[in-house]
């Protein structure tokens, strides 16, 4: 049921902006912003940040920034009408809250950067580029799910029970 | 002709609006399915739940097969709609670390930020992860530039690579999310019994 409807949304978002759904973009032009208000000598100087935020440029004036707001807005609205919004940790039965904070963290930092080396996330690639066919989504596709498949097995304690 | 120029039709504020339409629509649908939970999303690992597969392949289908029929009836230009373009070493090499980081760290960059939305700590860890993840890729790019444009194919699709009609693939990948998602059940079923 949820697939169907993300279907037809991510068919609407094509038939009527011309590309697909996106998220890891989005956050990577609002930590752009950030670094451009701290230190923006150092954006104008490097490159792959130059090109959203060097000069007169403004991070924030592009699309994927304003979709991911909506993602935590719509999110946000969707655990409120089934009581999900609530301060807490979801973890595995055999680890404790802070050994889950410290691998959300570095799990974080591998997604953040092996997305930005793909150049799209599990949205903007697999989604969107698997829906138009592109070859190099799909092939991303597949390496995603190798790798965590194979992971998997060895940080089973990470998330099975006993 | 669909697509449309909405900075054109609505102005640049008036597209921004239907962005944040469509994302809280995204959002929405996310989070409804459950994918703001870390344990739901890393039990498809273990082939214990298989609604991330399904939700995600099915949404593939669904889009796909829409996209081909209003091209074949003439309401939407395929030349029009972005199409990735492939760089395939640091796409799948990209994708093998996010896949790691998808098991140890128990979210993708999109589910991440609607268990960020509903208060989830563990997701707010992985925001944060991500966001230094970013940076340090956008500050290390420069060393690895010619990996980074590795394996370049140009907008390469499935029916190019292949030589064969669109219809054709969209038959194939349907049959083979069909067979995957039967797969899987019967997977699940061998470890972990019957029930649900």
């Amino acid at each position: 049921m949820g697939g169907a409807l993300l279907g037809i949304l991510l068919f609407l978002s094509f038939f009527v902006t011309s590309h697909g759904l996106g998220a890891s973009g989005g956050v990577n032009r609002i930590a752009v912003a950030v670094e451009d208000l701290v230190i923006p000598e150092h954006v104008d100087k490097t490159p792959y940040i130059a090109q959203m935020a060097g000069g007169d440029r403004d991070p924030l004036a592009h699309w994927i920034v304003w979709e991911v707001a909506g993602i935590l807005l719509g999110g946000f609205v969707s655990g409120l009408l089934r009581g999900r919004v609530k301060v807490q940790t979801y973890h595995g039965p055999q680890i404790t809250p802070h050994t889950r904070w410290a691998f959300a963290f570095a799990g974080g930092v591998l997604m953040g950067y092996g997305a930005r080396m793909a150049r799209g996330c599990t949205s903007g690639q697999a989604l969107s580029g698997g829906a138009v066919m592109s070859v190099g989504s799909w092939a991303f596709m597949f390496a995603v799910f190798a790798g965590g498949y194979v992971l998997a097995w060895f940080v089973r304690r990470l998330w099975q029970e006993a | 002709m669909a697509p449309y120029d909405l900075v054109a039709l609505f102005g640049t504020t008036g597209s921004y609006f239907v962005y944040v339409t469509i994302g809280f629509a995204f959002g929405f649908i996310l989070e409804s399915s459950g994918f703001g939970d870390s344990r739901l999303l890393a039990a498809q690992f273990y082939f214990r739940e298989l609604q991330v597969l399904k939700v995600m392949f099915t949404a593939i289908v669904v889009a796909m097969i829409l996209i081909f029929w209003s091209t074949a009836l003439g309401l939407l230009d395929y030349d029009e709609i972005w199409v990735n373009p492939t760089y395939l070493w640091p796409g799948v090499v990209g994708g093998l670390i996010m896949g790691a980081g998808f098991i140890l760290g128990g979210y993708c960059p999109g589910t991440s930020l609607v268990s960020v939305a509903t208060l989830k700590l563990d997701g707010v860890f992985f925001f944060l992860g991500h966001v230094t993840g970013i940076i340090i890729f956008g500050e290390t790019v420069g060393f690895i530039t010619s990996f980074w444009n590795s394996g370049y194919l140009g907008f390469l699709t499935l029916p190019e690579l292949l030589h064969v009609e669109t219809g054709v693939v969209v038959f194939l990948v349907t049959c083979m999310a069909l067979l995957m998602f039967a797969g899987f059940d019967w997977l699940r079923s061998k470890i972990y019994g019957k029930k649900k």
